[in-house]
């Protein structure tokens, strides 16, 4: 029941915020707020009481919806899916804290944000396909209309195109799915995950139609692409993410965006590993594109959102880059078991931890913003080091978080997917090295024109962090540095779900 | 004591704690941040120097631990305890201890002194663990963090540009170099299947380990570059010089002594994967780096830079010793050169200080009057790293160096040893030449009249260092070579005949006669000068211009890089830029566009096509009625015609049809 209950709670209090007067904005704010928080306790009793011996789903709830079209109400968790709404709900909290001081019906906004957190949960608890896009497209619907109210001065055509890019992905994704159901043979025909894997295992999918499946394949491929994003579907990313209010953008950066990488690792290898082999090289390529050169023309930016949004599109590349590494058919024998347990390892540590670096970057830059008068250039300022020390070195803990120090939570992951990379697709894993180096340059750039230099007369009087930011920021500083010395508890849960993911090949 | 290696891990501990209670505290606490720094970091020492003493009862001790699990293996860190490691950390530890009391007189007046002590603790603590390391993976995690200390250290006046733009090329340029180190360690640990050093066995670098002890040239090499870039070998030496716009402490400390040997230290450290062929190699890049950087130095005239360029061709030197002499030959070398090179930096810092923060040689002059104490010290740290023979460590060290060249056990070209020679006429000439103008001849400006001495606090540990960089040499003599015994765990024989044998004696003979001529021929030419005022042309400079300038122009490689990988770098990120937005961004409003176009054609069908057809239709079926409606006239004439006529055509049929 639990994980139904995770579920509708957020779209519950949502419906309570959204229908509350028009002068009771506070009273909405602290009840979404108890209500974020709440659900983060939720998740956190999940992850105390999961098991991390057994493999396989947990608090699994499955009741028939539409059993004559194979629609179950299917849930449940493994490691990954537990990681992932742990995140969510750690994020949410975090960004509903930054959007606090919204003036324009901060109601709807909150209400928007809780609907976007049970779009999360249910995506990443779903195990069966409809149910899945169900909460898919409808976590787009509060996004878009976050992005279209409170956004920048572009923020239509960036969500206008954020939704439809989203959605025709979507199309495709449906589209494939159906075709999958109505060509397998009616006895093993079905919509849940876990059921179409063991199909797909036992040759039963498509019965031999290879271009269906190939079509299918590139369908789902599509729809996946588009919102993790992998290059060349990524445009939609820089504007929405630039044009988006802070809160929203942490969400985006920190949760939405994990959506896709999801998809990747729980619908499209397991029910479509042969044409992931087939396709190996073109994605591999692909996946290298997505780490470099968003990398590169993020050091182009001017604008301090777009740098850190071209960022997530490379870190992201990182998970990419493991996924395809690993995603080698293995003809029953173990291959090199370790090595794709690491790039996968290293995949679920880089979600999660890319999740909370990024939001928190999102959220300085946020802060830069509102002190700045609604000024965000990298060239803006200059010097800000002397005038808000502790911002500077608490934004500076981020930033080296996200470059990959070691010792803070971006290195682990980082380490893992190379680590697997390089034995199972070692020219890629090359190729992608570089976009170490420009991922430094350009977050190192930031330090260098934002923090230090000096203090331009205007800027004098620059505050530093308040004692309720302070407050906001610790709990993902303190994550930072805890998940950096002691990924165990990361790998912990997610080792077994990946050995369960790979025992299947 | 072998149970010294359960508490090995407090070595590195102490001083992060320190660090970590002082990133926390406010600005006004100074004396507790330094009191903490200096504390933990003699705690480190006690320790270091427990560690050491346990070194001469036991072979290596390891202490392994498991840091997480990933596939059915889990990825493992661990310390060990051995004379490589023992002996480092302790002179990282003493170094350290006596530049930290150094900078309680140093940077006394700046208002960041609790910040500085706090970055200063957290580098100590990165390097001893870098030290104490028994993982390649924790090593290299130590590794970065020492490049982030080094960061946060010369960017420390981050008001001044310069050092901000220098803090971010020196991080930049070592990860180029990490880079390469990454990919190594995990060929590593692809091959061994473990990144221990010393594991019973199965480390990496024990014979027995599971792919048997692989030396592999690609795997060596790869390391190589991370020591290429921390230890500013050519060709990515050009973060170091930039590196003295950080406090003369932190030149000292880091960019002297300590972390830029840890380059050196790496390849002390996987000493057992090197092939002849990476030997070679590293030899000969240490040797070029010597003479590159030694010729860059002749042509300098800030105080810092010089040594800065100093250092870089010393640690060429450290590198030729490790490629053709073992680990022994390259850390004897660290060890000494980390002495006397701290106590040359601590000097001109105590210099710059005295003369108020003037760091140009041309605008000193006659300092040896005014700073007594610092001069003294400052002529045994010359003449150490100079060579001067018998008294002074570098003597020893350099010529053990050079000494390794012989043919019996270097099967090379003999051209790094002629290029180490050349080298160490060039470290005299240069030396020599910088302390005429800073100590000899006449003051050159009214600051350099009314210099004056530095404080105890600051005069005792260049006292200190001046007293190790005499003795330390005395430890590694041919005669008693203690220092290499312990290294490689033999017993050493105390000698005086070794000091007479053939290549030993010809090399000593050899670099005598070249330093003695250099510092002839230098003193010669810059004991004049030093009388001239500041404003006259180096007489170097007046004899060979277009050298003089090249040199002094560090050989345009930092406007080579700039004009090639800084602008191909930008010139990349300018083309990611436009393909995202022109190309791929224009692929998307195409689709748009045609999607668009699709919806007007759809409209225009349903307006002229179905529309305008249903109306033509409608229209057609109107007219034909209104056409038809025309029989209807009213006439009744026209009816009865109408009806008479269908009658009789009625009545053909009939009788034409029964026919």
């Amino acid at each position: 029941m639990i994980l139904t209950v995770l579920t509708f709670l957020p779209l519950t209090a949502g419906v309570l915020v959204a229908l509350l007067g028009r002068d009771q904005q506070k009273l909405g704010r602290n009840l979404a707020f108890a209500a974020s928080l709440l659900a983060l306790a939720l998740a956190v009793t999940l992850w105390v009481g999961f098991d991390h011996e057994r493999s396989g789903m947990q608090f699994v709830e499955s009741v028939p919806w539409v059993p004559s079209l194979g629609i179950e109400y299917h849930l449940g968790v493994d490691g990954l899916g537990l990681l992932m709404v742990l995140l969510s709900a750690l994020i949410v909290p975090f960004a509903l804290l930054a959007s606090w001081k919204i003036e324009h019906n901060p109601k709807l906004y909150f209400a928007l944000a809780l609907f976007l957190e049970a779009g999360l949960f249910g995506t990443f608890t779903a195990q069966n396909f409809i149910h899945w896009f169900l909460f898919w497209e409808l976590s787009l619907i509060p996004a878009f209309f976050l992005i279209r109210i409170w956004g920048g001065p572009k923020r239509t055509s960036a969500a206008s195109q954020f939704f439809l890019y989203t959605v025709v992905g979507g199309i495709a994704m449906l589209a494939a799915f159906l075709a999958l159901f109505a060509a397998s043979d009616a006895a093993s025909r079905s919509f849940d995950f876990v059921q179409l894997a063991v199909n797909a295992h036992q040759g039963g999918l498509f019965a031999g139609h290879t271009t269906l499946a190939t079509a299918a394949f590139l369908g789902i491929l599509l729809g996946l692409a588009v919102k993790v994003p992998l290059v060349p579907f990524h445009t939609w990313l820089p504007a929405a993410y630039a044009e988006a209010p802070t809160g929203t953008a942490m969400l985006l950066t920190g949760a939405m965006s994990k959506m896709g990488v999801y998809g990747f690792l729980r619908i499209l290898w397991p029910i479509f590993p042969e044409q992931m082999q087939a396709w190996r090289h073109p994605l591999l390529g692909l996946a290298a594109a997505t780490i470099v050169l968003p990398a590169a023309a993020a050091f182009a930016q001017k604008d301090l959102k777009r740098m850190v949004a071209y960022s997530s599109v490379n870190h992201l590349g990182y998970c990419m880059l493991g996924i395809f590494a690993a995603a080698r058919l293995t003809d029953g024998s173990a291959f090199f078991p370790n090595e794709q347990a690491a790039a996968l390892n290293g995949v679920i540590l880089q979600m999660f931890n890319h999740g909370l670096t990024a939001s928190a970057l999102f959220y300085f830059i946020g802060l830069i913003e509102q002190r700045g008068g609604a000024l965000r250039g990298l060239d803006d300022f200059g010097g800000l080091r002397q005038a808000a020390p502790v911002f500077c070195g608490l934004m500076g803990i981020a930033l080296f978080a996200s470059l990959g120090l070691p010792g803070l939570n971006g290195f682990p992951g980082e380490f893992l997917i190379f680590k697997g990379a390089l034995h199972l697709a070692a020219r890629t894993a090359i190729l992608s090295i570089p976009g170490l180096l420009l991922t430094a340059i350009f977050l190192l750039t930031i330090l260098q024109r934002v923090f230090s230099g000096p203090l331009p007369g205007k800027w004098s009087g620059w505050p530093d962090l308040t004692l309720g930011e302070r407050l906001t920021v610790l709990p993902v500083m303190a994550l930072i540095f805890v998940l950096g010395l002691y990924p165990q508890l990361l790998t912990g849960v997610a080792n077994p779900a990946v050995l369960q993911m790979l025992k299947s090949f | 004591m072998e149970s010294i290696i359960k508490y090995l891990w407090l070595i590195p501990a102490a001083p992060l704690l320190a660090a970590g209670i002082s990133a926390l505290l406010p600005r006004r606490r100074r004396r507790l941040s330094a009191g903490l720094a200096i504390g933990a970091i003699s705690l480190s020492l006690l320790l270091s120097c427990a560690a050491f003493v346990a070194t001469f009862h036991s072979g290596p001790v390891t202490n392994n631990f498991r840091w997480f699990d990933f596939g059915s293996t889990s990825v493992q860190l661990g310390w060990v305890l051995d004379p490589l490691g023992a002996i480092m950390a302790v002179m990282v530890a003493l170094v350290s201890l006596l530049i930290f009391i150094y900078s309680l007189g140093y940077m006394a007046k700046d208002p960041n002194f609790t910040r500085f002590f706090c970055f200063l603790a957290l580098f100590a603590a990165a390097m001893l663990g870098l030290v104490l390391a028994n993982s390649l993976l924790l090593f290299f995690m130590c590794w970065e963090l020492v490049g982030l200390a080094s960061y946060l250290l010369i960017g420390f006046w981050f008001q001044k540009p310069s050092a901000a733009a220098a803090a971010k090329k020196a991080f930049i340029v070592t990860r180029i170099g990490d880079l390469g180190f990454l990919v190594g360690m995990l060929l590593l640990y692809a091959t061994t299947g473990t990144l221990l050093f010393y594991d019973h066995g199965q480390g990496c670098l024990e014979p027995t380990a599971a792919g048997g002890l692989v030396a592999s040239t690609t795997i060596a090499l790869l390391i190589f570059c991370g020591a290429v870039g921390k230890s500013g070998q050519l060709p990515l030496h050009v973060w170091l010089p930039d590196a003295m716009e950080g406090p003369t402490p932190v030149s000292a400390l880091i960019h002297a002594a300590t972390m830029v040997a840890a380059g050196v230290f790496l390849i002390a450290r996987v000493y057992p994967l090197m092939t002849l062929d990476a030997k070679q190699v590293v030899a000969w890049v240490g040797a070029l780096t010597a003479v590159f950087a030694a010729s860059i130095a002749v042509a300098q005239n800030d105080i810092k830079r010089i040594l800065a360029y100093s250092t870089v061709s010393q640690l060429g030197y450290m590198m030729m010793g490790l490629g053709a002499g073992g680990v022994a030959v390259g850390m004897f070398h660290l060890t000494t050169h980390a002495f006397f090179k701290a106590l040359l930096f601590l000097g001109a810092g105590s210099v710059i200080h005295g003369c108020h923060e003037e760091q140009d040689i041309r605008k000193m002059g006659g300092l040896r009057l005014r700073l007594p104490v610092t001069f003294a010290t400052y002529a045994v740290g010359m003449m150490a790293l100079c060579g001067v023979p018998l008294f002074f460590s570098g003597f020893w060290s350099k010529d053990a160096i050079l000494d390794s060249f012989d043919r019996e056990h270097w099967l090379g070209s003999q051209a790094p040893f002629y290029l180490g020679l050349f080298g160490a006429f060039l470290t005299a000439f240069y030396m020599t030449r910088q302390v005429c103008r800073v100590f000899f001849g006449k003051p050159n400006t009214p600051e350099a009249e009314h210099a004056h001495e530095s404080p105890p606090v600051m005069t005792i540990p260049l006292v200190i260092l001046a007293g190790l960089a005499v003795v330390a040499g005395f430890f590694g003599t041919p005669a008693w070579p203690w220092f290499q015994a312990y290294l490689t765990g033999r017993q050493a024989g105390f000698d005086l005949s070794k000091l007479m044998e053939g290549h030993a004696l010809m090399v000593m003979l050899f670099s005598t006669g070249l330093v003695t001529v250099a510092i002839v021929w230098s003193g010669w030419i810059y004991g004049r000068a030093a009388s001239r005022p500041a404003r006259e042309t180096d007489p170097l400079q007046a004899a060979q211009p277009a050298l003089f300038a090249c040199l002094q122009k560090k050989f345009y490689v930092d406007e080579f890089y700039d004009a090639t990988v800084v602008r191909l770098t930008a010139a990349f990120a300018k083309f990611s830029d436009w393909l995202d937005r022109v190309v791929l961004g224009g692929l998307v409003r195409a689709v748009c566009w045609l999607v668009l176009a699709l919806a007007r054609l759809d409209r225009n069908v349903d307006e002229s096509v179905v529309n305008e057809g249903f109306d033509v239709g409608s229209e057609t079926v109107r007219d034909s009625g209104r056409w038809v409606s025309r029989l209807q006239n009213g006439q009744v004439q026209r009816y009865l015609r109408v009806i008479g006529l269908a009658f009789c055509a009625l009545l053909l049929l009939l009788l034409w049809g029964s026919r």
